[in-house]
Order: structure tokens, then sequence, then C-alpha cells
């Protein structure tokens, strides 16, 4: 029978590849996102090959013993898996290139509506302060047009994100699309 | 009964082999709509054959001839033939509508050529999806409808569908690698991924792994569906996209997670450990969603919610872990997938009619358009439970199923159903009342809906009608069917028959794994 007890080296390298990943797939980059999805993917499929257990002769029964046949099983799983990564390694990449067409940057936005909660929790805050509140009459549909671009300043933004009226700062959007 | 399961594979194939030809075809648009329509009826036919021949039970192919542990098999039992009948309709309703949009809005509007391949390959991967007798395959089957459903959302690349593209791709490649590692996971613990064969094995493994593998599946599945602290997603995503895209998705997408939730909840793990926390997810779901829709002042938005919140009737009835409570949890989806795909197309010609889906801005359309508003007004009822309509049949099934459980958790979840029905009534009301009753805020543009938009829309409510109609015999259907999941040896007796095997070669288990 197989030795069934799992190589500690493999088990340490998918350690490192998921934790990695999911470091990378917590920014806000799309690239950074994409090496992390790509990470935890390896990962994923070194687990495969754990599962299936130690290695082995090639199975191609009648040239060799069955006793000592590798599992093929996960292996076949693995090349599927790293196929369809691979289709959607080459999507995230056009798709974080085209948002850098549009917006000389490829950042994951905030939800429209998060910004909207977090700049009325923003206007609830004032209210405490000074029982003076601001009126806004924007409509979500005015607001989710000014604000996708809301990256465009330099970097994520830090805290503060969801007080800034976004009205002054709208930067050349995808209006432009067409000009490259 | 064996002579009829070639036409398992149809479904997939069929519009697998559509997709190719229609891209190798893509500068013959005319040629090109002519088979994404034919294959789909053709998808229609056999899902409809199947559902009658599956009520006499389980249709199993062994693909390629490998036999069923080791190869991949395809089933076809009473649920996956409903889902499949179901979603059939709905992918050939909206591809009818998106022809006649095109039709009115001229082929330069949208890059058509690829368009048709890649509603093909989503509806491949939801067939596959379904009929899939295999994790890993289920998992190839959601790969597919993922990366056609990455294409349709992003479809022209504008700046807009973009910001929602990312987030909806990012969170969906999570989920497939939370999938892909429970797999995994499933195959290290069990040795198998065949889901007939885990169904017998997964008892014999360690409890605590067993949960493990559980709560990864669950995840994985629960963000595919859009249960509540998975689901912030869908909102944000799906309304950017162009209408019959978002109705698709609406209808198929967090459906084909519901039902590998019920599939992998009643077959794999029956002792169902996870019940309680599905029940409070339920709860969560149905009451968050439907709050969200309150707060919307736009239609698709609103829409979205309220899909997110019945997401959460389904869950409940997995949760109830009854007969009862799966029979109505099939019927419920069904019901859901019809109408909330009929809902989607009707705010796309709402769109179309007012100029916008911002409740603010629209108005009067009572007047303007009394179809549009007989369209809107069914389904919109129907959603919100009113009876005699299916949904308020649904809704009856699964709070009589969680009367009849009787634990404080199921009449807490009964009640919030009440609630959430309620509340879902006055978003729609809402909705009602600002885009068709109110006087309009400026005048309307005046535009004129293409007849066969109008049809496809209608014909998806005619549809929705017709399950109330015919509620009896499908639900009946619903029944034997959840009968079916309750009683799992019947799905394991089809796949494996004697000796753990399929049908095909490699029929001696001691060689299985040189067959892959």
């Amino acid at each position: 029978m197989i030795d069934m007890s799992p190589n500690l080296v493999l088990v340490g390298v998918i350690v490192v590849l998921v934790t990695a990943g999911v470091y990378l797939l917590l920014e806000r980059s799309l690239s950074r996102v994409l090496i992390g999805v790509i990470l935890i993917g390896n990962g994923a499929n070194l687990l495969f090959l754990v599962a299936g257990g130690a290695a082995g002769r090639p199975p191609l029964v009648g040239l060799e013993l069955e006793r000592d046949m590798a599992d093929p099983l996960p292996q076949a799983m693995v090349l599927t898996a790293i196929v369809i990564t691979l289709g959607m390694t080459a999507f995230l990449l056009a798709m974080a290139y085209r948002s850098w067409q549009l917006h000389r940057h490829d950042e994951v936005q905030d939800d429209v509506e998060d910004r909207r909660i977090a700049r009325l929790a923003a206007r609830d805050q004032r209210a405490f302060e000074d029982a003076d509140t601001e009126e806004s009459t924007t409509t979500l549909d005015e607001e989710a047009a000014e604000t996708r671009d809301e990256t465009d300043e330099g970097g994520p933004g830090p805290a503060g994100v969801g007080a800034r009226s976004g009205e002054h700062d709208r930067p050349t959007d995808d209006r432009g699309e067409g000009s490259r | 009964m064996t002579e009829y399961t070639w036409l398992v594979p149809l479904p997939v194939v069929v519009p697998l082999f559509g997709a190719g030809l229609a891209l190798a075809l893509y500068r013959r648009p005319r040629l090109q709509r002519i088979i994404s329509v034919v294959a789909l009826s053709v998808v229609l036919v056999v899902a409809a054959t199947l559902l009658v021949l599956a009520d006499d039970g389980p249709l199993v192919v062994d693909i390629g001839g490998w036999a069923a542990p080791v190869g991949i098999d395809l089933v076809a039992d009473r649920l996956s033939a409903l889902m499949l009948t179901v979603s059939a309709a709905v992918t050939l309703c909206v591809q009818l509508y998106s022809l006649a949009q095109g039709e009115a809005d001229g082929d330069e509007a949208a890059p058509v050529s690829i368009y048709h391949p890649t509603y093909l390959i989503l509806a491949a991967g939801v067939a596959n999806a379904f009929l899939s007798g295999d994790l890993f395959n289920i998992y190839v089957g959601f790969e597919i409808l993922l990366a056609a459903s990455y294409v349709l959302l992003t479809l022209g690349g504008t700046g807009e569908r973009i910001r929602a593209g990312s987030i909806y791709v990012v969170v969906a490649l999570l989920s497939s690698l939370l999938f892909l590692i429970a797999i995994a996971l499933t195959y290290a613990a069990a040795g198998t991924v065949n889901l007939a064969q885990l169904a017998e094995r997964l008892p014999e493994i360690d409890p605590g792994v067993r949960l493990l593998l559980q709560v990864m599946l669950l995840l994985a599945f629960g963000i595919k569906a859009a249960i509540f602290p998975l689901s912030a997603w869908l909102p944000d995503s799906y309304p950017t996209a162009p209408a019959p895209v978002t109705a698709v998705f609406a209808g198929l997408l967090t459906k084909v997670g519901v039902y590998a939730i019920i599939r992998t909840q009643t077959l794999l793990f029956p002792e169902g450990r996870m019940d309680d926390v599905l029940m409070w997810a339920a709860l969560a779901t149905m009451v968050v969603g439907i709050l969200g829709a309150v707060a919307q002042d736009d239609l698709k938005r609103l829409l979205s919610f309220t899909l997110v919140s019945h997401i959460g009737y389904m869950l409940f009835g997995i949760a109830l872990a009854s007969q009862a409570g799966w029979s109505a949890s099939i019927y419920y989806v069904a019901h859901h997938i019809i109408v909330q795909t009929g809902l989607f197309l009707v705010a796309g010609l709402i769109e179309r009619r007012g100029g916008s889906t911002s409740l603010d801005s629209l108005g009067g359309l009572a007047k303007l358009a009394p179809v549009l508003a007989i369209l809107f007004f069914i389904p919109a009822m129907n959603l919100g439970g009113i009876p005699p309509l299916s949904g308020f049949l649904g809704k009856v099934g699964l709070l009589q199923a969680g009367v009849a459980d009787g634990s404080w958790l199921a009449l807490t979840l009964v009640v919030g159903g009440v609630v959430t029905s309620l509340l879902t009534l006055y978003a729609l009301i809402k909705a009602w009342n600002k885009a068709f009753w109110q006087t309009p805020p400026e005048p309307l543009p005046d535009a004129t809906l293409p007849k066969g938009m109008v049809g496809s829309a209608a014909a998806l409510v005619v549809l929705g009608l017709a399950l109330t109609v015919a509620a009896g015999p499908l639900y009946g259907y619903a029944e034997r069917a959840a009968a079916a999941l309750d009683d799992r040896s019947v799905y394991i007796q089809s796949v494996l028959p004697e000796g753990g095997r399929g049908s095909g070669e490699s029929v001696d288990v001691a060689h299985g794994e040189e067959d892959a």
C-alpha cells in the first residue's frame, strides 16, 4: 500500500502560498489580486497532489506494477484546475488593463452603496456636533456617476473617504474611452 | 428507460456545440441568431423530456464509457430535471428578448458576435452544474458559467461595467478557490469526488473533518447563492449589466448555488449539523435583503435586493431538513427563477420606455403603457406572495413546513418570512406607485417598445402564471423530488448499481484508479 502520510515540505509550501495569496487578495490593485489568485490557485493544486498520496511510477497499465503507481485522479483534476485558472488569469489581466486604459489605475473601487452609507454616517456625525445638517439632494444615480473614480486622486484614500464630497474632483473618466 | 440515457448529456453538449458554431460564424449575425435559438430550443425540449423520464427514476450516464466512481457521471434525477427545464425555458425567453432588443437597436449597439457564443456557454455551464454527479464536475460547470458571466457582465468594457465587473470577478474567483480547496480536502479525506460514492464514504470519516468539508462547501456555494453575509457583491454588480444579462443572472446564477447547497446538504451531509446556522443565515438574508430593497430608489437595485432576500426563503426550506421543507424549497426555486427573471426583463422594458430605472424620474407609466403596467404588476404581486399566485403557494408551503417543525427557531423563521413577505409587497408597491402612478417629474421621452421584447417578457409572465395554474402537479413533482432526496439510496443505487461501479469500462474496483 502507498504511504499516505503527507509530504511536510509540500504542506509548508501550501501554507506559504495561501497565506501570501490571501494577503494579496486583500489589496486594492487588481494586478495584486491577480497574483494572489494565482498563488492560492497553485496552493490548491499542490493540495490536490498531497491528497493523491506519495509520488509513484507512471500509471500505465501493463508497464508498471499497480502498487507502485501514483494516483492519477488528482493529477487529472489539477490539470483541469490549472487550465481554468489560466483562463481566469487571462480575463482578469485583460480587465485590469482595461481599467488602466480607462482610469490610469487598476484598483477595485468602492461599492457605491458603501460610500453612500459612509457619507450618511459622516453627516450624522457633524449633525451631532453642531446641529447644523447639510442638505444633500443627490440621488444614488448621480452619486454613482460621480463616485466611480474616487481612487483617482492617488492611491487608496485613507479614512475620510466617506466625508469627501467627490463633486469637485471628477477626473477624466470613461467618457474618453474611445481615445485610445 | 435506459434507451433514453443518451438524452442526458445533450443539454450540455448542444449549447457548447452551438457556441463553437456561432463563434466560427461571427461574420454572419443572422445565422448566429438562428443557431442560438435552435440550440436553446433543443435544450428546452430535451429538458422537458428528461423531466418526464426522470419521474420514473434517475437517468445516469457514465461519460465516455468510464465507470462511475472513477469516470465522470451525469445524473438527471427529479430535482436536476426540474431545475434544468425551468432554466432552459428562462434562457430561451431571455434570448428571444435580447434578440428583439438587438433588432430594435441595430447590431452596432452591442458586440453581438461574442454575445451569442458566450450566452450559449453560460447555458451549457448551468446545465452541467445541474446534471453533474461529481463534485469536481460541478466545479467545472460553475467555472464554465462564471467565465461566461464575466464576459457578459463586462460586455463592451465601459467604465461602469468594469467597476462592477471587477468586484464581481474577484468575489467569484474567491468562491471558486474555496470550492477548489474544499474538493482537494474532500479527495484527501475520502479518496473520491463522486457524489454517490462520497455519500457512502463520508459517514466513515472523522466527524470534525466532515464538518470542515461541509462548512467549506457551504461557504463556496453561499457566495454564489448570495446568502446574507456573503451577498454584498450582488446588488452592486448585477444592475449595471444589460437588461437581459441581469435578468438571466438574477434568475439562474444564484439558483445554481442554491441547487448545489440542496444537493450537497441532502446527499452528502444528511445529519444536518449546520442546519441551525443555515436557519440564522436564512433569517438574516431575508430581513437584511428586504430592508435593503425598501431603501432603494432605483428599480434594478430594488429588484437585486429582493433577489437576495428571497434566497433566504429557499435556504429556510433547506435548513428545515424535512421533506416538506425541501419540496417547498424546490417549488420556490422554480417559481423564483421565472418571476425574478420576468421582473428584470420588465425593468428593462421600463428603462426603455421611461429612459431610466430611477423611481424618482419615472412616473405615469400606467397611463402611457398599460401593457407594461400589467406585465410589471403580475410578477410583482407574485413575488410579494399575493394569493393565489405561485409565490403565495411556495411561501405557504414553507410556512407550513416551518410550523410542522415546531422548534422556536423555525417559528422565528416563519415570523421572519411573513414580515419579509409584507416588506417585499411594500417595496414593490412603492416601486409601482412611483413608476406607474405618480405624476412624472418631467415628461417621459416618447419611445415605443419593440413587440418582440414585450412578447418574450410576457411569455415569462404567463409562464409564472402557469406555475400557479399547474401548481398541483408541479408541487407534487417537487414533493416526489424531495422524497427522492430524503431516500438517498435511490440516487446511490442508480449511480453505482452493484458492486459500487457504474456501467462502462474499468469494472474492477482494484484497478479503478488506472482509468481516470
